[in-house]
């Protein structure tokens, strides 16, 4: 068999399964967080939370709960990294005040970007407990924010939008947990390790000596791609063999990474009582998905020509398809794993993957986080139609008012800021551009694309970039924070607000949402978005390396 | 879900009259929501953190345990490296791995992230095509780049291919036999589809070194 076939016949495996997978997979999300009962385990969780599940919290009181659940779990984190050494099964493990901050932030706001070399700066304690556990919760957090935001369209005239500690467990218990543990057990018999043992230093058949790494890798990985979370057990991330072992895990990852994200759609469909709502929404996200797949794996196997094949960077067992579909789909979902070192890559295949994440992360992007991102890019879509032919600009029965509409501006110029304010001034600045692996083009392509996976919470990297240093971690670490927490406070006061309108039948005057000429919108806003906004950029980096 | 009226002053509704009251009861609200939000880490670290990778190592224990502890490879019941790790092999009589920044120590893990066009990588480039003598010139691509890992366990049939006149060499074997050799280690794509075709270098070197002592 050729490899474009088996690369085509790949692909097509992972649209049949998300295929068959995401109808009842919508279906019982949308029952998880519709169901009047408390399974037993919840409500003991409650219990010792000391919070009441039948209360109610306004869209304020959501935010507050959101925040003080996240300003603790930065806060832990980076305690337990910093006391790490005094911990059991330390290891010698050890990382400096910026990089823990840098961790803890990037953990805690679902980014895992990494400054640390996972081989020596966490201990299987900070690991397990640490950094598994906010990879759990990140993405719980990003399900409830969604939730809450299909809440403000679906209730009619209501002061609140949920109980977020609901929201939490039920993401968590129902969801995440089995989904991760069979993936675990599925990795596992794949050859990802699960061990407690200290790593083994075997003499190697050659003579020489190597350390076989060890550790709670293949629970941890298995969350690290379904919560699209990202940050690898090991340095080398999904290339390292003992964390990604073969083809059928490498399937297994990208399977994981999106068949939450793609599922949600469904689930928005059922809570606002019309499916045909979230088809189109469905329809948005798998077009980008297909299409910016078609122009990477178009780039790398046109690089894969050359004497070196594609391969710097790559390993034998993916290729350069099984490399090109999970770089694709790590950047297009918010997890930021890679199986192949994107740096290396082609200039239109790395900034192809650049350009995944600065969509916004919609295509589908990350549990939770791409669907109420996708929702952003719909309202903005039925305001800019409202616009062009003069009709209300309405989304499932609520008016997008001066109030939305301003809340939707602020989300969508939020990221974009970040990524270009924090570049520029990294480049300005001596110290960080002296971290920089590559020159010219391909340079400021590095800084730009560090800055655009840390804002939009992706956690890839040219990891060529030497991004453990003050300057870095630090602002790298604010990048994070202000963009996750910005837009979800922003979603949350437009859920509010959007929760207090009556909800009304549907009037002529108003544009349908449900059609595949909405969903082209979508892509079109989308896209028009993050052109006008990164084409200077991509221009002076990746566009320029491509035509030098 | 229910849309109850709001009970407790943490949820109730600000009134324009009541703005500078609001305030403190948010104030407190935060403080009551963060200590919830410490009480929940806590429980979730427990579920999550504990619990469930401990339930993923029993099924290791129980079912997968030569994968749960780094699918390790022995000969005459000494570990000599693990399958799924590649190794450094220097000399004439060994298949050789492709290259890799960290020489395959296995302590740290990553590679290049040069770009084809790089000087630094294409000057790395000329001196492996060098070091391969006579075949450097038409050398296959993993041959000569290095991987993400640093520990790529394998090669492709076609650069296995291309050492096996200078193994046989050393070896003092026939071609044939080092040929068939790398023919029965040679994986196929899983399923016909999946993957690429590849040689585990460890496994082949076993096997060579069991023929070699026949």
């Amino acid at each position: 068999m050729g490899t474009t076939l088996s690369g085509l016949l790949t692909i097509a495996t992972v649209v049949l399964v998300l295929a068959v997978a995401h109808v009842p997979l919508g279906d019982a999300m949308a029952r998880v967080f519709t169901g009047e009962r408390h399974l037993r385990v919840e409500s003991a969780v409650y219990r010792l939370c000391g919070v009441s599940p039948s209360s109610e919290q306004r869209w304020s009181t959501y935010a507050l709960s959101v925040a003080g659940f996240s300003a603790v779990s930065i806060v832990g984190l980076f305690a337990l990294i910093r006391f790490q050494g005094s911990l059991p099964l330390a290891r010698g493990a050890a990382m400096d005040t910026d990089t823990a901050v840098n961790t803890a932030v990037s953990f805690a706001t679902n980014t895992n970007w990494q400054s640390y070399v996972g081989e020596v700066g966490a201990s299987p304690v900070v690991q397990t407990l640490g950094l598994a556990v906010q990879n759990f919760v990140s993405a719980a957090v990003g399900l409830a924010i969604a939730v809450a935001l299909i809440r403000g369209l679906t209730r009619n005239a209501s002061t609140t939008l949920g109980n977020f500690w609901v929201d939490l467990t039920r993401s968590v218990v129902r969801i995440l947990l089995p989904l991760a543990a069979i993936g675990a057990i599925v990795l596992l018999a794949g050859g990802v390790v699960q061990d407690l043992t200290a790593p083994e230093v075997v003499h190697g058949l050659s003579g020489v000596d190597q350390t076989v790494q060890s550790g709670l890798i293949a629970s941890q990985e298995a969350i690290k791609e379904l919560g699209t979370n990202g940050g690898g057990y090991l340095n080398a991330n999904s290339a390292h063999p003992l964390e990604n072992p073969n083809a059928v895990t490498n399937l297994v990852q990208v399977v994981l990474m999106l068949v939450i994200p793609f599922s949600l759609p469904r689930t928005y469909g059922v809570l606002v009582g019309d499916r045909r709502q979230g088809q189109a929404v469905l329809a948005f996200m798998a077009t980008l998905w297909v299409a910016m797949l078609a122009v990477i794996t178009w780039a790398e196997t046109a690089a894969a020509t050359g004497p070196l094949g594609a391969m710097e960077g790559k390993e034998v067992r993916f290729g350069v398809w099984g490399s090109t579909l999970f770089a694709h789909t790590t950047t297009a979902t918010s997890t930021g794993a890679v199986n192949s070192l994107h740096e290396s890559y082609s200039p239109l295949g790395g900034g192809g993957v650049l350009f995944n994440m600065m969509l916004g992360e919609v295509s589908p992007g990350g549990v939770g986080a791409g669907l109420y991102g996708a929702l952003v890019v719909a309202i903005l879509a039925v305001f800019v139609a409202g616009l062009m032919v003069g009709r209300t600009p309405e989304i499932v029965g609520k008016t997008v008012g001066r109030r939305e509409i301003t809340l939707v501006a602020l989300v969508t110029v939020t990221t974009p800021a970040l990524v270009l304010l924090g570049t520029g001034a990294a480049l300005a600045l001596g110290t960080a551009r002296a971290g920089l692996l590559g020159t010219g083009p391909h340079g400021l392509t590095e800084m730009l694309y560090a800055f655009t996976s840390a804002s939009n919470n992706n956690g890839s990297a040219f990891a060529g970039l030497t991004a453990d240093q003050p300057y870095l971690n630090l602002t790298l670490a604010a990048c994070m924070l202000l963009g996750r927490f910005v837009p979800i406070l922003l979603i949350l006061a437009l859920a509010g607000s959007l929760a207090a309108q009556r909800r009304r039948p549907a009037t002529d005057g108003a544009m349908p949402t449900h059609t595949p000429l909405f969903a082209g919108l979508m892509v079109g806003v989308a896209v028009l978005v993050t052109g006008l906004t990164f084409l200077p950029v991509l221009a002076l980096g990746p566009l320029a390396e491509a035509l030098s | 879900m229910s849309t109850t009226t709001p009970t407790s002053a943490a949820t109730s509704a600000p009134t324009s009259s009541g703005r500078s009251r609001t305030r403190t009861v948010h104030l407190g609200s935060f403080g009551r929501q963060t200590v919830a939000g410490l009480r929940m880490l806590l429980v979730m670290t427990v579920l999550v953190g504990v619990l469930y990778p401990a339930v993923v190592w029993a099924v290791g224990q129980a079912a997968f345990r030569d994968q749960a502890s780094g699918s390790l490879v022995r000969r005459d019941g000494v570990v000599v490296g693990s399958s799924l790790l590649g190794q450094q092999w220097t000399g004439p009589q060994w298949f050789h791995s492709r290259p890799s920044v960290s020489e395959y120590a296995g302590d740290t893990s990553g590679g290049s992230n040069l770009t084809a066009t790089d000087p630094r990588l294409l000057r790395e480039v000329a001196q492996r095509r060098a070091a391969l003598g006579a075949g450097g010139a038409s050398a296959p691509a993993d041959a000569l780049t290095a991987s993400a890992s640093g520990l790529d366990p394998h090669i492709s049939p076609e650069y296995a291919a291309a050492q096996v006149f200078r193994v046989a060499r050393a070896r003092g074997l026939t071609t044939e036999q080092v040929r068939r050799l790398v023919t029965d280690h040679t994986q196929r794509r899983t399923l016909g589809y999946l993957g690429m075709p590849r040689v585990d270098v460890l496994e082949l070197n076993l096997a060579l070194d069991a023929a070699a002592r026949r």
